[in-house]
């Protein structure tokens, strides 16, 4: 069996005496789609958070093409730029136009010559439909362009992994199409991702796999989504799902 | 110090205490008229006056009280317009606090988001209906971090009176330095008074702003 | 009628003398805002701080400078101090201390208000695009901290400004002494001088602080 991306084993993660999550284990393929469901406070996001670093964890390992990950160690910069990701609050950078805030990253960060990476940006901006916008400050955008570009900004360091946190959530339902479209061309294009969504429709297009979390824990894993959807293993995961009409 | 001293001072204090609140607080309710009545030439953008608006609140918020005080005071007479000086004290107040809370209740305003107007006109109110019952409590309730700051300012601000021989809390320490020569026991009263005219406002400011920040938004 | 002063005003060195009153003004309040702005920005970030005892300090401080009206603090500076110490103070020296203790606090105030209002969020998708701390901190907390204080800060200049009128009552002849020089000395000649001389110096004030605070808006629109 191919050796797989991204590992997770063993997380365990508390916050204030509370464990969050626990002993979960989960390894990512190249390629692979992953969705993550599970009611609120399940632990979902926090989740994808562990994966980029930005919580302290207090148990398990986290691989990263065989390189271990740790918050606050030398390497975790160079870990963040092959895993993307994007928040569900707009999280642009006000101060800068579009195209600075896509620029920034790859700039400082991975010393690329500006007029070859302003060149993918602008080829990037052009498959999400708004090159036009890219001397515009975030607050002249609409929320789902200002997504949009928060994913371009996470796609031109070249992420090896995108984690996608709820980033629709926050937006207009007529928005949300906009978003969810650019996500569908990724994972087409053959993008690794794990994204944490409520929109079960989207999910069950995308998924190669989906996990449902519940009380910190991998409560239900499929590998066929469509079954998954229609017909859950567990009783909860029958439950949670039936809350939503879809 | 001093203690009997201090003692003997008391009575002048308490005078010149109750003399800098009472120019103060009227001072302080001609300012909200001024800035009910400014804010709404603004806000509903009614002709010629907003811009004389403009023009007041701009010429003095960009100006100290001390000058405006010594124009009323002494350069208006020129001009045959003679004031007390209690009067001055308190229009003067009045007029700088007008200018101010003039600003503060139009952010106010402003701050509704126009679709609270808009769905309140549509349930079938009058725009008279929506100003009373909608438009302005909501407005009073976000400006009144502001409508404190701006009472304690101008109250701090009472403390120039002196200079147009009010005999305020600085007049009347700055009378008995002179006079007897007890600079510290007259600071330290100087002190204690301010306090007990500026602190209640200062702590029930805060009391005010909390519960409105609760009523608002209900955590 | 007789005239209103305007006479006056150009007779001699008058005005000029009323514009050097009104630069022992602006010289106090530009030292006194540099001192509060400087100072302010470490205050500022020590107030972010959770230890307590820093915590209760400020808050004391900030209470101070909230209710005491500045011209009791330059009462008790200027006249109190010299008297318990039996030091020698300059009179400016005097007030361009009380003008930074009262600056200071305000910065402060304004320091801690830009840098916790930037969200969590910001750090956090800085840090997702594999920043390390200084580069979080110089290219994207940093820019935004300053855009939002540099209109407060020159706000804090003209209210720097209007605050010195105070100086006239500790002996510094400024533009308010000056103009009261000018009208005694003109008295007999020019009885009225007083509301040509009061509303020029009306008017020299508004033509310093109105421009720097129209500044400071346009600014805050524009960044916000």
């Amino acid at each position: 069996m191919e050796k797989a991306l991204l590992s997770v084993r063993k997380l365990h993660k508390e916050f204030e005496g509370n464990t969050i999550l626990k002993s979960i284990d989960l390894d990512v393929n190249r390629g692979e789609v992953i969705v993550i469901i599970g009611p609120s406070g399940c632990g979902k996001s926090t989740f994808l958070r562990c994966l980029n670093g930005l919580e302290d964890i207090q148990g398990g390992e986290i691989y990263l093409d065989g390189k271990k990950l740790q918050k606050n160690a030398k390497n975790i910069s160079s870990v963040r730029q092959k895993i993307g990701m994007v928040f569900q609050s707009y999280d642009l950078f006000p101060h800068k136009t579009v195209l600075e805030n896509i620029l920034l990253a790859p700039v400082i960060v991975q010393k690329r010559k500006r007029a070859e990476t302003e060149a993918e940006a602008m080829a990037l901006l052009e498959k999400v439909g708004l090159a036009d916008r890219k001397n515009d400050y975030p607050r002249q955008l609409s929320g789902g362009q200002k997504q949009r570009i928060a994913i371009v900004r996470a796609l031109i360091m070249h992420p090896e992994v995108l984690l996608l946190d709820e980033i629709t959530a926050a937006l207009d339902p007529e928005m949300v199409h906009e978003v969810l479209q650019v996500v569908l061309n990724l994972a087409k294009n053959g993008s690794t991702m794990l994204i944490v969504t409520h929109e079960m429709t989207f999910a069950k297009a995308i998924a190669d796999r989906v996990l449902f979390l519940e009380h910190g824990e991998i409560a239900e894993e499929s590998r066929n989504p469509k079954a998954f959807f229609e017909m859950p293993g567990t009783e909860r995961a029958r439950q949670f799902l039936k809350s939503f009409e879809y | 110090m001093d203690l009997d001293v201090m003692i003997s001072y008391l009575p002048l204090y308490k005078d010149a205490l109750l003399l800098t609140m009472r120019i103060g607080w009227q001072g302080a309710a001609i300012a909200v008229v001024i800035g009910l009545l400014g804010s709404a030439g603004i806000h509903f953008k009614i002709p010629i006056v907003r811009y004389m608006v403009y023009a007041y609140t701009q010429l003095f918020r960009n100006t100290p009280l001390l000058v405006q005080l010594f124009f009323i005071y002494f350069a208006l007479p020129k001009i045959g317009i003679l004031v007390s000086p209690e009067v001055c004290g308190t229009w003067g107040l009045g007029l700088l606090g007008g200018a101010y809370m003039t600003e503060t209740f139009r952010s106010g305003l402003d701050s509704i988001p126009k679709i609270q107007s808009e769905s309140a006109e549509s349930l079938g109110m009058s725009r008279s209906q929506v100003f009373r019952y909608v438009i302005l409590p909501q407005a009073v309730s976000s400006s009144v971090p502001g409508l404190v700051a701006n009472i304690i300012f101008l109250l701090k601000e009472t403390s120039v009176f002196s200079t147009i021989s009010l005999m305020d809390l600085m007049f009347t320490a700055k009378d008995l330095i002179g006079m007897y020569a007890k600079t510290i026991e007259c600071l330290v009263l100087l002190v204690i008074f301010y306090l007990i005219m500026l602190l209640p406002v200062s702590v029930l400011g805060d009391l005010l702003e909390r519960r409105l920040r609760h009523a608002e938004f209900g955590d | 009628m007789q005239s209103l002063g305007i006479d006056v005003l150009f007779k001699g060195t008058n005005f000029l003398r009323l514009l050097s009153g009104l630069w022992v003004a602006v010289r106090i309040s530009l030292i006194s805002v540099s001192i509060s702005i400087l100072v302010g920005l470490i205050v500022g970030v020590l107030m972010t701080s959770e230890n307590r005892i820093l915590k209760a300090v400020f808050r004391i401080y900030l209470e101070i400078v909230r209710i005491m009206p500045q011209m009791v603090l330059l009462f008790i500076v200027y006249f109190g101090t010299t008297r318990v110490f039996g030091w020698n103070l300059d009179a400016e020296i005097a007030a361009i201390f009380v003008f930074s203790f009262w600056g200071i606090a305000e910065m402060g105030d304004l320091v801690r208000g830009a840098l916790i209002s930037i969200s969590k969020i910001q750090y956090e998708s800085a840090m997702a695009l594999g920043m390390n701390g200084k580069q979080v901190y110089y290219y994207v907390i940093l820019p935004q901290t300053i855009r939002r204080l540099i209109p407060l800060s020159i706000n804090l200049i003209t209210r720097m400004i209007k605050t010195t009128s105070l100086v006239m009552m500790i002996g510094i002849v400024e533009v308010l002494k000056v103009a009261q020089q000018i009208i005694e000395a003109n008295r007999r000649s020019s009885p009225n001088a007083a509301f040509g001389i009061f509303a020029v110096v009306f008017l020299l004030y508004f033509l310093i602080c109105w421009p720097i605070s129209r500044l400071s808006v346009s600014l805050e629109k524009r960044w916000s």
